[in-house]
Order: C-alpha cells, then structure tokens, then sequence
C-alpha cells in the first residue's frame, strides 16, 4: 500500500471515527451520568436521519434539517425522560434494557408510520457538494471533510463545557460517583433531564449529519448501537476523551480490516475490545465500576 | 413489603397464564379454509419486501402484479382473487415464519415472491414441502430453477447466471483485460459474480479482485479507495436498490468513473434512475429488459402502469405483471380448476408469453428463456444498446425435472 | 422460595398439562408449530432465567448460544439426508455449553453493566462471525434438508418430521427440562446461586466460590438455550444468523418479566404470552411493533412501579443500589 493510499484510508477512517464519536458520546453521557443503559440510542440515530431527509424534503434547507432535527430530539429526549426514563434510575438494569426494546419497537413503526418504509437519499447542503482531487484518479468528496471539521468542533465544545462550565462541573460529580452528587441535591432532576436529552439530541445529531453520505434506511440503527456501546466500552463509560479514543480505534480496525481481512473485518473491532477488556476492565479512561 | 399474607392467591402468573389460554383459544378457533368451491376468490398471498432496501422493487412488483389482475377485471382464467400481503423485509431468517403464516395459517392458493435471493431460497423449500405454487417475480438464486427445482415452482425474472453471464464476453470484446467486482456478500451478488467471471476469465480476462460488502451496508469508501489504488480496467458490480443508489453516487463522487469505466447488471440502473441523476450516466448493464424496446407489448405496459401508478415502468413492474400473465394462462387451462395441478402446470410451463421485454417461454426447470440486452444509460433512461446474447437459457445445474 | 399456595398454582400446572396433551386433538397443523414455537422458545427463556433470575445475571448473548446450536446441526447435517438426532443433539447442546463457558470465562470478570454490554458485544462478534464469513450460507443463513431422525441398525425408529412427532417431543423436553430446574433451585447449588445473587458480598464472606458458582449457572442456562435453538433449527430446517442476535435475548428476557423472575415455569407462560401476542397483532394490525412495544414498556413501567407493593422483584442487593436521596429527587 502507497504512502498517499495510506494517507486517504486514514483519512477514510478518521471520518468514520468521528461520526461514531458523536452518537457514542452521547450514550457515554446517559450511562455515565445517568447510570441508564440506552439500548434504543440507534433507533434515535436513524430517527436523526430520517428526519433530516423528510424537513430537507420539505424546506430543501439542510441548515433547517441540522438544528431543527437536533431540537426536535432534543424535545423528545426530554419528554422520555420525564415519562418513562427517570422511573428507572437506580432500578435494575434489566428493566431498562426492556425498556429500550420497547421504545426500539415503538420508535421503529413510529419511523414508519411517519416518513414511510423506502430508503432515501439526502442531498448535502449545494455549497459542500463539490469533490477535491487527491491522487490522479481519486476524489475526496467535500462533504465528507466537512463532517470531520463539524463534529471536532462539536468535541471541542463538549471539552469545552465539560471542563470549564458549572453544568460540566456537575457532569464531571455525577459521572464520578453518582451516590454522592444525588445526596448532596444538586439540582440532579433537571440535569438528569438534560443530559438524556443531549445524549439523544447527540444521536440523532449523527444521524443527521450521516444522512447526505449514507442511505437512510430502516436498518440504520442496529449496527451504529453496536458499534457506539464497544465504542463507550473500550473508552470507558462516562468519559468523553474515552469515546474520542475509542472511537479512533474502532475507525481505524474498522477501515483497515475491510481492506486487508474483509472475511473478518467485523469481527475485528470485536476482537479489539476483548484485548482492551483484558488489559483494562474499565476501559482505556474509564473510572472504574458501575 | 407483604409476601404471603393475602388470602385469596391470585398470583400474577395464574391470572397471565388465564389470560394467555383464553386467547390462545380465541386465536385458534377460526380456521380459514382453502378455497376448494369452484365459485370462491383464488388467494394469492403476495410475500415481499415493502420495507427496507429493497421496498422499490417490492412494491413496483405488487403494482404490476394487480395491473394485470385490473385489466381482466379482477379476475385470473374467470376467478376472482384475493389477496393477502405479508412483508418480508428482506430478511431471510423470518422467510420461513412468513411463509408458513401464509401457507398454514392464510391458507393460500399460491404465493408470489420475492425480491431478496435468501428469502426465496427459504420460500422455495416450504414450497416444495407442503407442494404450494410458487411464482418467483424476481429472485434470482440459481437453486430455485436449480438444484432445488420442482414442478410447482416458476420464476418469471431470470436467474443470476442470466443476467449477468454475457456480460463477460460483451467486457471481453471491448478489450477490458482486467476487472474489479464489488458486491454485496450473499447468494445473489456472488452468484452474479461468478457466472460473470466464467464468462470473462472464459474469454481471457482476469479478475484481479473481488470485494464484498455485507448486506445491506453502504459503506464503500474504503473499498472505492482501493479501487483507485489497484487501477483496474473497469469495474463490475451488482448491488440493487437503495444500496445501487449509494454506491453510483459514491462512485462518481470519488472522480472514480471518469477513468474507471463501472459496469454493472442491469439492477444497478433500474428503477434508480432518478434517484441517481448525472452519476449513472454512460453506466453500461446487461439486462433482459431496456427502457426504450419498442414492442407493442411494452409501449402498451408502460402507458398503464403509469397511469395506474404515476411512476414510470420498469423491470420490476414487468416482472410482476408476467407473473400474472403467466397463473392467468395456467388458471384458464384449468377452466380456474385449481386442483387440476398437474394440467395447470404443464399449460404454465408450455406458456409463451407476449411480455413487455420481448418474446417469454421457460425452460424444463421453469425459469424464463429470454433475450439479454446490453444497455447504456442515456439522459436518465436505459437505452438499449445490442443485443448481448439472444435466448439465453440458464444450465439449470442440478435440477432434475425433465 | 415458593411463595404461593400449593393447590391453585399446581392445578392450574395440571390443567395446563392436559390442554398441552389434548392439543393435536383440536389444532390445526399450523397451530401445532405454533406450540411447538412456544414450547421452543419457553425452553429458551427458563434456561434464560437461571442465569437471569436465579443468578441475577443479565445476559445479551443467549441468543448467540440459541444459534450456534442451530449451526451446529446445519453443519453436521449430510445434504440432503437426515442428521441422527442421538448424535447431533448432544453434540449441539455441548457446543452451546462450551460457548458459554468460555464467554462466560471472560465476561463474569465483569459485574453490573459492563457485564450486559460484554455479553451483548460477544453476542454481536458472534453474529457477525456467522454473517459475514462463508460459514453456512452467510447472511441468508442455510438449510437442514431433512429434519432429524434416529437411525439404529439401518431402521428409522423415530423421525422429528411430522409435526406431531415434533410437538411431543418438545412437550416432554420441556417438561424435562422445567422438572430439572425446578430442582436445581431447590439443590444446595440452587440456594447458593440465590445468595450468591442477592448479596455477594456476604456469600463471599461465608466463602462460597462465587465465580464458579455463577459460571456454572451461566453454562447450564447456555446449554439450554442451546438445547432450544437445536430444535428450533429442525422444526423448519433452516438457521440464519439473526438467530445470534440480542433482539433474541431481548425477546426472552420479556419472556422472563411476564412469567416472573423467582418463577422456573413463568417463563413458559412468559413465551405463550408473547409469541401469542406478535401472532395476533401481525395478522391483524401492520403496524404490530407499535402496539408490542408499547405493552412492553408498559409492562416495564408498571412493574417497575409497582415492585415494592408485589415484592417479586426487589432483593436486598437492589436495594443497596438505589440511592437514599432518590426518593425525594425523582418524582
């Protein structure tokens, strides 16, 4: 493999790993804070997307489609954890496993009942629609490097709020040790609100933002969850830079696996989090157990 | 927390398991019964995929299907029909669920289906246990007219081997020494695959690799990235539906068709046109049908199934309005008789069809035998180029119907 | 254990009994499967349950056990002929037992949550093992010709392929196997798997050998999960990978919620509620999923509400979980 070959199947994989840090973050939030395990986080992704082709569809403004996508899942997060989520905190994990199978069966028809069965495609926004020349025979659609850009500036505010503001502060107790942070009032019930909901508003956000280079369809959902909970596993539950990291690996074993060991390149990222387990059972910056 | 002090013991579990066999029995009780009087409804149990990747293609089958049932009046060889609907979703390991709902508990006279291979692979073997009529408006698996053929099983599409078998020798006449394949990884892209790769390695080509993507993803930019890097020729693929969308599209938006040529069987262009735009433009396909054949038969298929549907006919709709054609000819030469089964079968497998792709009979394993078109997509249609292979006959390797 | 009067449960087992003998009397063929399916998938979900209720592990991975079962008869099955059942189903039931072992081996390191996404990541690797390489047909899954048949001395003695013969044979299966865990629960290992389960900490301390105790319970759920997915193969001769897939688990562990946690035989009625339900909305409604997901989480909900007053459900290790303040903080 060339130097320039290796370069753009790096590039490939970093985009993928960015994209799959964005959903992922979001499930590491609600688990880490919440201590909720959210099967149905890629049900809200492919809702994400869903969306995105349907108000493209109908205002033919992408920028429409990414803010009033992210706030109608952001609003729905909201409502769910007011409802259903919050009666489950600190109960069973079983119970919100079951859970989330039920909203996954839920959201799935509300899916289809909604934006219909077919597949769709979204057009990316007319000013990123164009290609650059890499080598002489391939090109890199712009599009795709803007993914790239958009979601490490989305890391970055997320750093950014995490490490700097009082909202992050309170993250930060709260994925640290939980029991404390709740004994000590602070403000949790509207937090907890929040967080579920920026974590889904972070899923379907991916979704969103997928939708122009990915087909929408039906199936999105079940392989981004998989891949977004190895993701928050390798990194460590509850930490963000954990979810950057994982991710990372998980693009790269990923992009490279299809090309060298396509027989078994799923297989691979698999393979990777039972090495990571054994060497840390927490995570690579994971915090210890929950 | 009170564990044993109620006096009255109605656990949950005996009211559940109550509840559970009254409506076991509610649900049992009403059998339907096959249509066995001469004066009811024939039921037809339509199983395929109204969801997913390949939802398209179900649904304009379904639409051709009942055009032609509309243009006799609702009625095959003078019964009436019914129709049950199941969706398979193109998921094979709920095919033998779905089927036998329609065979067992629906009680169908026959199925019509499907799209996706591995569903029909496992419809075919249901079909050849409880010995139902099968008609196989797409699925191309080279077993149902194969190793798995029965009398009571038709296919009015093609099998894989067909559609893409000339291919070789027309990317071999060009001059094109050495060729990529790219497909989904299941029965239908391989066996696509291979039947082009005997034909071309047949005529001296060489296949200098062969990539695979699991279905349905779509994801290709890693494998279109090496595409770039191995430099072939020209590069064959099949993939159908929602997946032929994105990968024509990601293809041309890696600059890759402007030194690559992309090659293809028939369903990367069909019924995906609009979808596509400027991107399937110059795509050369082999398929038994093109857009612009100018028989009567088609010209009058096309005006009412867009009058019907408001979209424009394609290989899809034809398919599902043949396999209409054909129950109608074997329900006429059984005067609607349905239990005359083997007459019925022997007018079907005789049956020569005046389809909108041409000229239509079938071979000893019930599969169509029928002309291969090469076409090139111009100005968003697929134009009919040559003829790739005339009256090609799939080998129907290992069947033993004569 | 039992926390219910011995006569109306055990009549009510009896009754059910003898609807279960007399079925093929009053069934139609069709119906007949559908027991069949039910009884399948009860074997499925009370094998589940030793792990899930008795030893308090929940696991995403069952259905991975449930399918390679499945596999392992696809692939010991001669083409076109019928695979011997005394041979193949034993070896079947191993293959799954060893799975289990060895998945469990590396996943009950873990505890609590990491412990349910481990499973549930195995169980993936394991579906994508069996969808993406050739193995049996890949993604559109492969066929058992012919269902299994004990062959002894060039003579067919019994054949699974009527559905008949089927449905008895699961019958007494089921029977077998619920007669086995029920007293399995009552053994000595039965009890120190419930301790083990409600408080670890002083099992520990009593110096009961937790880890093996609790792969142990994993293996057997395995193997019966393995045991289900046999005959879940043969009574329709075909397996595909979605059989690996957690949305299995998923299903059985609904199963196991309906039927009762503490219960061994709940989860049978657990099976016959659910696979009763999705057979009734998708022949009526086509919009099925939305109507079962919603009882689902309604199911969830009220259970989850309703946990202190019926007392099923809570141990004293879940009440160490939830936090002193919680109480007031979520309303």
């Amino acid at each position: 493999m060339s130097l320039m070959t290796f370069g753009i199947q790096l590039l490939n994989a970093f985009q993928y790993a960015m994209v799959l840090f964005l959903v992922a973050s979001g499930l590491t939030l609600v688990f880490g804070i919440l201590g909720y395990i959210n099967l149905a986080h890629g049900a809200f992704y492919m809702l994400g997307a869903y969306l995105a082709y349907w108000i493209v569809a109908k205002t033919g403004s992408f920028a429409l489609a990414m803010i009033g996508g992210t706030v109608i899942a952001f609003v729905l997060g909201v409502v769910l954890e007011r409802t259903l989520v919050q009666r489950l905190y600190g109960r069973d994990h079983l119970m919100q496993v079951l859970l989330s199978f039920g909203l996954i069966l839920v959201l799935d028809d509300a899916r289809q009942i909604l934006f219909g069965k077919d597949v769709h495609a979204v057009a990316p926004p007319a000013w990123l629609n164009g290609t650059i020349q890499l080598t002489d025979n391939l090109s890199y659609s712009v599009y795709r490097l803007a993914i790239s850009a958009f979601c490490l500036v989305v890391a970055a505010v997320m750093f950014w709020v995490i490490a700097r503001t009082r909202i992050g502060m309170m993250v930060r107790a709260g994925a640290e040790n939980r029991e404390m942070t709740r004994a000590l009032g602070i403000g949790f019930d509207r937090l907890n609100r929040y967080v579920f909901a920026a974590g889904i508003a972070l899923a379907a956000l991916g979704g969103i933002v997928i939708a122009p280079i990915s087909t929408v369809f039906p199936g999105m959902g079940d392989g981004m969850l998989i891949l977004s909970f190895v993701v928050v596993v390798l990194g460590g539950i509850g930490s963000v830079g954990g979810a950057a990291l994982g991710a990372l690996l998980v693009g790269i074993t990923d992009t490279f696996g299809k090309v060298f060991f396509p027989s078994i390149s799923s297989i691979l990222v698999y393979l990777l989090m039972a090495a990571v387990l054994v060497w840390r059972p927490s995570g690579l910056l994971g915090r210890g157990e929950i | 927390m009170s564990r044993n002090r109620r006096p009255l013991l109605i656990t949950r579990r005996s009211l559940l398991s109550g509840a559970a066999s009254t409506a076991a029995f509610a649900v049992a009780s009403p059998f339907p019964t096959p249509a066995l009087a001469q004066n009811a409804p024939f039921k037809i149990g339509l199983m395929l995929p109204y969801t997913g990747t390949y939802a398209k293609l179900g649904q304009f089958i379904d639409d051709g299907f009942r055009l032609y049932v509309e243009q006799k009046g609702g009625k095959l060889g003078g019964r009436e029909i019914a129709f049950v609907q199941i969706d398979d979703e193109s998921k094979p390991e709920a095919a033998t669920d779905n089927m036998n709902r329609l065979v067992g508990r629906e009680k169908v006279d026959a199925v019509i289906g499907t799209v996706h291979s591995g569903v029909a692979m496992a419809m075919v073997k249901l079909a050849r246990d409880t010995n139902t009529l099968l008609i196989i408006p797409n699925a191309g698996a080279n077993d149902a007219t194969g190793a798995a053929c029965a009398p009571n099983i038709f296919r009015t599409s093609f099998s894989n081997w067909q559609a893409t078998y000339p291919m070789g020798k027309v990317m071999a006449d060009a001059g094109i020494k050495n060729v990529a394949t790219i497909t989904w990884k299941y029965t239908a892209g391989k066996e696509m695959i291979d039947a082009f790769a005997e034909n071309f390695t047949g005529h001296g080509g060489k296949v200098v690799a062969d990539l695979t993507v699991p279905f349905p993803e779509v994801e290709f930019q890693a494998l279109l990235t090496q595409i770039a890097t191995l430099k072939p020729d020209a590069v064959f693929s099949f993939f159908a539906g929602g997946g032929a969308v994105k990968f024509v599209k990601d293809y041309a938006a890696a600059g890759l068709n402007k030194s690559i040529p992309l090659y293809g069987a028939g369903f990367l262009t069909d019924g995906t046109l609009p979808a596509q735009g400027e991107a399937a433009e110059g795509i050369k396909t082999t398929l038994h049908y093109a857009d612009d054949l100018d028989h009567p038969a088609n010209v009058a298929f096309l005006k009412a199934f867009k009058a019907k549907t408001s979209n424009e006919g394609d290989i899809y709709g034809v398919q599902g309005y043949d396999s209409a054609a054909l129950l109608d000819i074997g329900l006429t030469a059984v005067g609607g008789d349905a239990t005359a089964r083997d007459r019925m079968i022997a007018a079907m497998a005789a049956a020569k069809i005046d389809s909108p792709r041409g000229p239509l009979s079938f071979n000893k394993a019930h599969n169509p035998i029928q002309d291969i078109y090469l076409r090139e997509v111009r100005n968003g249609r697929n134009a009919r180029l040559s003829v790739a292979q005339a009256a090609v006959d799939d080998p129907a390797r290992g069947c033993k119907l004569s | 254990m039992s926390f219910r009067a011995p006569s109306l449960a055990q009549a009510l087992l009896v009754v059910a009994l003898v609807v279960a003998l007399t079925l093929p009397l009053f069934a139609s063929v069709y119906y007949l499967q559908f027991a069949s399916k039910v009884l399948i998938t009860g074997v499925l979900a009370m094998g589940l349950n030793l792990a899930v209720g008795q030893g308090g592990m929940v696991s995403l991975c069952h259905g991975a056990f449930f399918g390679v079962a499945g596999y392992i008869l696809a692939l010991a099955s001669p083409g076109y002929d019928a695979a011997p059942l005394l041979t193949t189903l034993p070896l079947a039931v191993i293959g799954s037992a060893a799975l289990a072992f060895l998945i469990g081996c590396f996943a009950l390191r873990t505890r609590g949550v990491y412990f349910i996404m481990v499973t549930l990541a195995f169980g993936e690797m394991l579906f994508y093992l069996f969808h993406d390489s050739g193995i049996a047909g890949g993604s559109d899954g492969a066929f058992i010709n012919a269902r299994p048949e004990i062959l002894i001395a060039g003579r067919q003695w019994f054949s699974l392929d009527k559905p008949l013969a089927f449905y008895f044979v699961m019958l007494a299966l089921t029977v077998v196997v619920a007669g086995l865990l029920t007293m399995l629960a009552r053994s000595p290992f039965g009890h120190a798997l419930a301790a083990v389960r409600d408080n670890e900490r002083r099992a520990r301390s009593l110096g009961f050998p937790i880890f093996r105790i609790r792969l142990s319970a994993f293996v057997i759920s395995g193997a019966l999960a393995g045991l289900a997915g046999y005959f879940a193969a043969a009574q329709f001769g075909f397996v595909a990978p979605q059989m690996l897939s957690w949305h299995v688990s998923a299903a059985a562990l609904v199963m196991v919620l309906i039927g009762g946690l503490r219960s061994v035989t709940g989860p049978l009625i657990g099976a016959l509620v659910l696979t009763g339900l999705e057979e009734v909305l998708k022949a009526e409604f086509e919009n099925w999923k939305l109507i079962e997901g919603l009882i689902v989480i309604l199911l969830v909900i009220v259970l989850a509400g309703g946990l202190r007053q019926l007392g099923f459900l809570t141990t004293s290790a879940q009440r160490e979980e939830v936090a002193p303040a919680s109480g007031a903080g979520h309303a």
